[in-house]
């Protein structure tokens, strides 16, 4: 017996969302703590450390996210370390969203002048000083547009999470979708969910590349 | 505990990883080529004086573009097969990834469209060249060898999330590895072992885009891309 698609399974699938949001904020969260430690690594003086970023970037950035998923799922597993499904994928998207926003505020960073550090040196400011009160400030101008353009990537990514039996909105799709078989019905609605969150941020992302004005500098 | 790794278990599968890697780069070359040709066209589409056009090829790109690539995927095969229509998966994996490319494609090539500078359009009229030529010449190739960094890294993106379409277990290199690691049970090896073969594909993909990008754009050798 197929029944109609009722509002128990919307509340089903808005339960799903409210997961979706959880990981997508954890995943930035912890993210953006590691990508900065990346974008330290790789403008860092040290030869080594800056090789070691790079290959941690281009190791996460060459794989799909599909694959690290499945490899720290069944890595903890082999290990016997037992953690909760949004452990498990928070953790995956935030070594996915680590190297990506790593790379972006690298490129940010970069972008500000060099004599800009050269001055604070100059002026006697150590080099955490330069880059907390002259660089970094000057960089989260730059960094914001991408930033939030990368919270669209990343929301969407939290879809994946569903393949490790993280319920989130695909899965709760997924599953419902397993006992009607209305497919077009059901993932549509899940696609208006994801548009629902993610059109905002793409809205945002280009009117503050408009107002701060990084183009056309 | 220990775990002992064991990839001997999979020597005897290693044809099978390179086929799937194979269809893998077929897929991808197949909807980058296609994806790239409607890309074009739509981003051309959305700077017409066609109102309508305008906004059905801008919704359709914010469409795809905020919506996850595995949800677009179960609701093309499981919704087109709820309604009769039988695809293969590979074709519908394929379907799924050239709506994606020419999206995403769109996006990057109208950005390079748009900085394009006004007055290199007027000098070109100023000369006398026709609406074609001004439009091939001076708008389409330029924006494209402009761009041309951004729109190999998104290709190898896409490449990447070819990966998903092992979900409506496609035999890409994903999938075969499922497959693999269900005869094996030798998870966590299995998947290595394919990550490995992906940063290899990126590689080459990025190897092959640098030496397009010298044929295509002899202009300006070092814009290509990085390696």
């Amino acid at each position: 017996m197929l029944g109609g698609f009722s509002f128990n399974h919307l509340i089903y699938l808005l339960d799903g969302l409210v997961w979706t949001v959880v990981l997508s904020a954890l995943a930035f969260l912890l993210g953006g703590v590691a990508g900065f430690f990346v974008m330290l690594c790789r403008i860092s003086r040290f030869l080594w450390l800056r090789r070691a970023a790079l290959i941690y970037i281009q190791i996460v950035q060459g794989t799909p996210l599909l694959i690290q998923m499945f490899i720290l799922y069944f890595g903890l597993g082999v290990i016997n370390i037992s953690v909760p499904p949004l452990v498990a994928a928070g953790l995956g998207m935030m070594i996915y969203s680590s190297s990506y926003l790593g790379e972006i505020w690298r490129g940010s960073v970069e972008s500000i002048s060099r004599t800009q550090f050269e001055a604070a040196e100059c002026l006697g400011l150590t080099r955490w000083q330069a880059l907390r009160d002259v660089i970094l400030p000057q960089a989260l101008r730059i960094a914001t547009p991408p930033t939030v353009g990368f919270l669209v990537q990343l929301v969407k990514n939290t879809s994946l999470a569903s393949v490790v039996g993280f319920l989130e909105l695909t899965r709760a799709a997924q599953v419902i979708n397993n006992s009607l078989f209305q497919p077009f019905l059901v993932f549509g609605i899940a696609a208006l969910l994801y548009f629902a969150l993610c059109y905002p941020l793409s809205v945002w992302s280009r009117s503050l590349e408009r107002k701060l004005n990084v183009g056309r500098r | 505990m220990q775990y002992q790794f064991d990839f001997s278990a999979l020597l005897p599968y290693w044809s099978d990883f390179l086929s799937g890697a194979l269809v893998t780069i077929e897929i991808t070359v197949f909807s980058v080529i296609i994806g790239l040709l409607i890309g074009v066209a739509c981003a051309i589409a959305r700077r017409s004086t066609i109102g309508p056009l305008r906004t059905l090829v801008s919704t359709y790109v914010e469409a795809v573009r905020n919506t996850p690539f595995i949800v677009q995927i179960f609701f093309i095969f499981f919704g087109l097969s709820s309604v009769g229509i039988r695809l293969p998966i590979i074709a519908a994996a394929v379907f799924a990834m050239v709506i994606n490319v020419g999206a995403y494609t769109a996006e990057i090539v109208r950005a390079g469209m748009d900085s394009i500078h006004p007055s290199q359009i007027e000098a070109a009229e100023a000369l006398g060249l026709s609406k074609l030529q001004i439009y091939r010449d001076i708008i389409l190739l330029p924006a494209i060898e402009r761009v041309y960094p951004a729109l190999s890294s998104q290709f190898i993106l896409m490449m990447l999330s070819t990966s998903i379409a092992s979900q409506i277990s496609a035999e890409e290199l994903t999938g075969v590895a499922n497959n693999i690691q269900s005869n094996t049970f030798r998870s966590l090896e299995t998947y290595m072992v394919v990550a490995v073969l992906y940063i290899a594909i990126t590689y080459l993909m990025r190897a092959g885009f640098y030496g397009l990008g010298l044929i295509a754009f002899p202009r300006r050798r070092r814009l290509g891309t990085s390696l």
